[in-house]
């Protein structure tokens, strides 16, 4: 009697044991850059309920930490939203370790104003004016005679950071600007004044603000894709060597027009197809 | 034998009653004792993540340095003018809240009736209970255009709405804890004032506000405590330009919108995590500035009996 019993409690052990080791076999570890990581937020979750036994662990720090990690081998990918500089490939390759850098979205940056704002097109050189403080009255540019009132994001947003580097230039936004936690915020602060000028991801625009085009172009998927929209930029994921088991099924994820990039769309992003 | 049995009894029941005690002191010591220790954790966290940006920064030139740029590439931590907002929008917010708050307490305690006091007591608690990312909605969606409009403003999301708010959110501390201290006045001092001769008014001014002041000045001083604090609303309304206003109409940003606003994306124990864990520091000693001025003032100025004054 006690010595079944003890089989019996010997098998449940082996059999949790067995489980556990399951559920833990597939693991893909995945850091990098905040603004990918709503993406791969959303697609890790939606991987994750497709394939019950994979677990994916998930987390921010930038993409130079991503990159890092992707170096020292502590994940399997990292998200960035810039390429990868020559310094951090040959210290990659130091370690044996190639990266393989896959462009999982697009990143499109448009300025907003209020709808009743009847200023119709900004090149990129008067937005970074507007953006120095230098330029403080509508009028100056087509506009209203109304003041200019700048709305900038947060500096650790990645929406900041597409900001800083195709429209800023290397010079700062200047500290009068009011700065917002969020999309959505800008839109809210945008829409309920009307002098004011910001800036949002594509998948946040909508009817209570107006989109104004750069350089003549309006910012759109199309316009993006084809590159001629200035203020935009491809995301990456980067992998150490080609992917494979596991982590190449994952790549295949975010890259499927059906499943993959449906998300990217959901988290404000310009999908590839 | 009958009796023996019953000393025994209540013998043991002694024991067994003080150790009983024992216990529950230790048990409440242990709460105690807990609770303590995690307040302390979190201060040595607090220093510990705060501290190493001074190896970098010189403290001077973090919190007198008039730029906050801390994702340049060099970084510039200086956070002179998130002190002063910070500051501004508490000053500004106790000029409205602290003569309201008193004088609601006043009106509640002397001179309503029971009846309108019973209702319009809960309800002023009631306004403290209110989420402050309501309040800080509210601010954002309803007071910045209407500011807008009627000052003809470029921008309503301001110094100014937000210490509107925060008085908003201050006022029902500062009147709660006020008012007790006016109640609890003893009626015979009111009653020997009035006796005398003086008017209801006299006896308020002389007398009630007098024997309440410490009670008054620890209500006053939690409900500043409570603004410089205050993370939602200032995040949400006072709109967040690094730079020290010129005037009321002007957008700042007070700490802890910086702190709430970019914590989440400064890297894990990079120099701009801690740079805002010290910002956290100085928050701190403002508040604790401010608890242990409360506590002075409570003490120094207690009320023991009716023959203080």
């Amino acid at each position: 009697m006690k010595r079944t019993s003890m089989i019996i409690i010997t098998a449940v052990m082996a059999a949790f044991f067995f489980c556990v080791n399951q559920a833990w076999a597939g693991n893909i570890v995945i850091k990098g850059s905040t603004t990918v990581l709503p993406i791969a937020q959303k697609v890790a979750e939606a991987y994750m309920s497709q394939m019950p036994d994979v677990k994916i662990s998930l987390s921010g720090g930038g993409s130079g930490n991503g990159i890092k990690a992707l170096i020292d081998g502590s994940t399997d990918i990292a998200d960035s939203s810039r390429f990868i500089k020559d310094k951090e490939v040959t210290m990659a390759v130091e370690k044996g370790r190639y990266p393989v850098p896959f462009a999982v979205a697009y990143d499109c940056i448009v300025p907003v104003v209020h709808p009743s704002n009847s200023t119709v097109n900004l090149t990129v050189s008067r937005l970074k004016s507007i953006y120095k403080g230098e330029i403080k009255n509508w009028r100056e540019v087509g506009g209203p005679d109304r003041v200019v009132v700048v709305i900038s994001r947060d500096t650790s947003s990645g929406t900041y950071e597409v900001w800083e580097q195709k429209v800023m230039d290397k010079e700062r936004v200047y500290a009068g600007a009011l700065l917002q936690a969020s999309n959505g915020a800008v839109v809210q602060a945008v829409s309920s004044n009307k002098n004011a000028i910001g800036y949002i991801g594509l998948g946040y625009l909508d009817d209570s603000v107006k989109a104004l085009p750069v350089n003549r172009i309006k910012g759109s998927e199309e316009t993006t894709l084809n590159g001629t929209y200035p203020i935009s930029r491809p995301l990456y994921m980067f992998t150490a060597g080609w992917p494979q088991g596991d982590v190449l099924n994952f790549i295949n994820f975010v890259m499927n027009p059906e499943k993959g990039q449906k998300y990217v769309k959901e988290a404000g992003f310009v999908p590839l197809f | 034998m009958f009796n023996t049995a019953t000393y025994k009894d209540i013998f043991r029941k002694g024991k067994s009653r003080r150790s009983r005690e024992q216990i529950i002191r230790f048990l409440f010591f242990a709460i105690a004792l807990a609770s303590i220790i995690t307040l302390a954790l979190i201060v040595v966290f607090l220093f510990m993540e705060g501290l190493p940006i001074f190896s970098k920064v010189s403290v001077k030139a973090f919190l007198f340095g008039h730029y906050w740029y801390p994702t340049d590439d060099p970084p510039e931590f200086g956070i002179f003018a998130l002190i002063i907002a910070s500051i501004a929008v508490t000053g500004v917010s106790s000029i409205m809240s602290i003569p309201l708050g008193v004088l609601t307490a006043l009106f509640l305690a002397e001179t309503a009736s029971a009846r309108l006091r019973e209702i319009v007591k809960p309800i002023v608690e009631l306004i403290a209970s209110l989420p402050s990312v309501v309040i800080g909605f509210f601010g954002m969606v309803v007071v910045a255009p209407f500011l807008q409009e009627v000052f003809d403003i470029p921008v309503g999301l301001n110094l100014f709405n937000a210490s509107l708010m925060l008085a908003f959110m201050s006022i029902p501390t500062i009147c709660s804890i006020s008012e007790d201290a006016i109640f609890s006045v003893p009626v015979e001092l009111k009653e020997a004032s009035l006796a005398l001769g003086a008017t209801h008014w006299e006896t308020i001014w002389r007398v009630v506000i007098p024997a309440s002041i410490s009670g008054i000045s620890t209500g006053v001083i939690l409900g500043m405590s409570r603004a410089i604090g205050e993370t939602m609303v200032v995040l949400m309304v006072a709109g967040g330009a690094a730079m020290v206003p010129s005037s009321i109409f002007d957008p700042v940003r007070p700490m802890p919108a910086s702190i709430a606003a970019e914590m989440a994306e400064a890297p894990f124990r990079g120099d701009h995590y801690y740079a805002l864990f010290a910002t956290g520091i100085v928050l701190f000693f403002f508040t604790l500035i401010f608890n242990m001025v409360a506590d002075y003032i409570s003490n120094r100025y207690r009320q023991v009996g009716a023959a203080t004054l």
